[in-house]
């Protein structure tokens, strides 16, 4: 099982079982978890982007080479924030990166999105959007993140070649079929809702384009597991869905 | 039949989850005899008629090992509805659980705005009829005087009290209560117990919230699975004070079951929680009705 999803260092506002990167690692390998891909919560809020992705970089290494692939944090609206790219690719050896547009302060039709997108899809990296990392209703009030609108994604997807988009904690996304007709998107299940959510989800958008990711720590990892078995897919599709669509997508990097 | 089926559930689950997981749901499901009662499920709004809606969810609950459902609410849903609504709607849930009584509970929907109304639908509904609970929604908020002889009456009677929380980032709409409404309600009926829907949202706030009010039990039901949340309520009310449920079908039970089997709680607490609470809170008003189980 691969999951697209989780991350690492601490939640802003609460601690969590499994921020220490050992013990997550230990709760993914338990629970049947043979690789994951790792974000870092640092990545939201931090202005030192470069320390986030160094320490991102070390703690993959550090507690499960192999096992925990990181994906570095790029946010466009700091100075020179393509250096942060090509450091993720050039000097981490990242097989791709992770974009937090609302906890970042830009909306996707923003101009300088469609740059780094270009840049990151030239380096062949693998783009992950996070749509959301909480509930906005439960959110503290000191510090209130709406969701990320996804329409402009659909020109995004549709103009860039070789892009490959995998949005993070979606659900009911408007428009997903016509993105995974792109042939360049991808969706997780950790937000995913509604009885037989991911079923439902994988009959529109095609068992092809659907990723096992857990949001874990934040989430109970059981949440994901347990919607791969109330799915109840086809033994075929549910083996792409919770590892071979991600492994295809890694190995597309050659 | 019932236990037949149970049976063939566990074992599709576990059909399921073999191979790639060893999550905890697929050894609980092998080894537990608890029965997971799920306290918080809806028709919902997709195409059907009542009975197909439960029909669906009942198919969908056989694969995770649910073996009963609470229903309240018909379709669609009505923040404040008038009296012909409210009897339309427990009809739709009286018409759909007399097809599953051997998989069901219903809760009667009731406004405290209609209040004589109110007491009569009770009447009809579960002094009469074959529900034993009660759900209170976004009508009115719960600290009002309105509430109090349904309280009353449901309490005399024994019946299940669920009342809808929230305490919602920005502020909730005018008749939706927070945790804090629910205990001047609480406080006013001591010897009631009553369930805090949601527990709040928030959950962190919602449990502080109840804490002190030992007739006030959490639902961990409709939010999202935040790691956290069942340890704290576990830690903080008790697990005889935490019950499970779903949500659906605007949630999955997948991700609501979750919260209880990702929880960092020991078995006896899972068994509480998953069943064994509810299923205390209903005893009195399930004898009298020569409910057995």
């Amino acid at each position: 099982m691969i999951d697209v999803n989780v991350s690492l260092s601490r939640w802003p506002f609460r601690r969590l079982v499994g921020d220490e990167p050992a013990e997550l690692v230990s709760r993914l390998r338990r629970k049947g978890v043979t690789q994951a891909w790792a974000g870092s919560f640092d990545g939201l809020l931090h202005r030192d982007i470069a320390a986030v992705n160094t320490r991102l970089a070390a703690d993959c290494r550090a507690h499960g080479p192999g096992f925990l692939v990181p994906f570095g944090t790029v946010n466009p609206k700091l100075p020179d924030w393509a250096d942060d790219l090509r450091r993720c690719h050039e000097e981490h050896r990242m097989p791709g990166i992770r974009l937090h547009p609302n906890y970042h302060g830009y909306k996707l039709d923003e101009p300088v999105l469609r740059e780094l997108l270009t840049m990151a899809a030239a380096r062949k990296l693998l783009v992950q959007i996070a749509l959301a990392m909480e509930d906005d209703r439960t959110q503290n009030p000191i510090m209130r993140v709406p969701p990320v609108d996804p329409a402009p994604l659909q020109s995004l997807a549709r103009d860039i070649p070789n892009l490959k988009l995998i949005l993070l904690n979606g659900n009911r996304i408007p428009g997903s079929r016509e993105l995974a007709q792109t042939g360049k998107v991808y969706f997780d299940i950790a937000m995913v809702e509604a009885v037989a959510g991911v079923g439902r989800l994988a009959s529109e958008v095609s068992p092809g384009r659907v990723v096992f990711g857990s949001h874990f720590p934040f989430y109970y990892l059981d949440s994901a597991i347990l919607k791969t078995v109330e799915a109840a897919l086809p033994e075929d599709q549910l083996k792409a869905v919770v590892e071979g669509n991600a492994r295809a997508l890694l190995e597309s990097k050659g | 039949m019932l236990s037949a089926m149970m049976t063939v559930s566990r074992r599709n689950v576990l059909r399921t989850a073999a191979g790639w997981s060893t999550s905890a749901f697929s050894a609980w499901a092998a080894e537990s005899k608890t029965s997971i009662w799920d306290l918080h499920c809806h028709l919902g709004a997709s195409a059907g008629t009542p009975t197909e809606k439960l029909a669906a969810l009942i198919r969908v609950a056989d694969r995770m090992v649910i073996e009963r459902l609470c229903v309240y609410m018909g379709f669609p849903f009505d923040t404040d509805p008038a009296p012909e609504t409210l009897r339309a709607q427990n009809n739709q849930v009286l018409e759909a659980i007399g097809r599953f009584p051997q998989r069901t509970f219903g809760f009667v929907y009731l406004n405290p705005k209609h209040l004589q109304f109110s007491l009569d639908e009770f009447n009809r509904c579960v002094r009469d009829g074959p529900m034993v609970g009660v759900k209170l929604w976004v009508a009115q908020r719960a600290n009002a005087p309105a509430l109090d002889p349904i309280i009353e009456r449901a309490g005399a009677l024994g019946a299940v009290i669920f009342q809808h929380t929230w305490f919602k980032t920005g502020g909730n709409p005018p008749g939706e209560s927070t945790p804090a409404d629910l205990v001047q309600l609480a406080q006013r009926h001591p010897s009631v117990r009553m369930i805090c829907g949601h527990t709040g949202g928030n959950w962190e706030l919602g449990i502080r919230t109840i804490r002190a009010h030992k007739n006030l039990y959490a639902d961990t039901a409709g939010s999202d699975p935040t790691s956290g949340f069942v340890e704290m309520a576990v830690r903080e009310l008790g697990a005889e004070r935490v019950i499970y449920g779903s949500d659906v079908p605007g949630r999955s039970f997948a991700s609501q079951l979750g919260k209880i089997f990702g929880a960092d709680i020991s078995a006896a607490a899972r068994s509480l929680i998953l069943g064994e609470n509810l299923r205390g809170l209903m005893r009195p008003i399930l004898k009298a009705k020569g409910i057995s189980l």
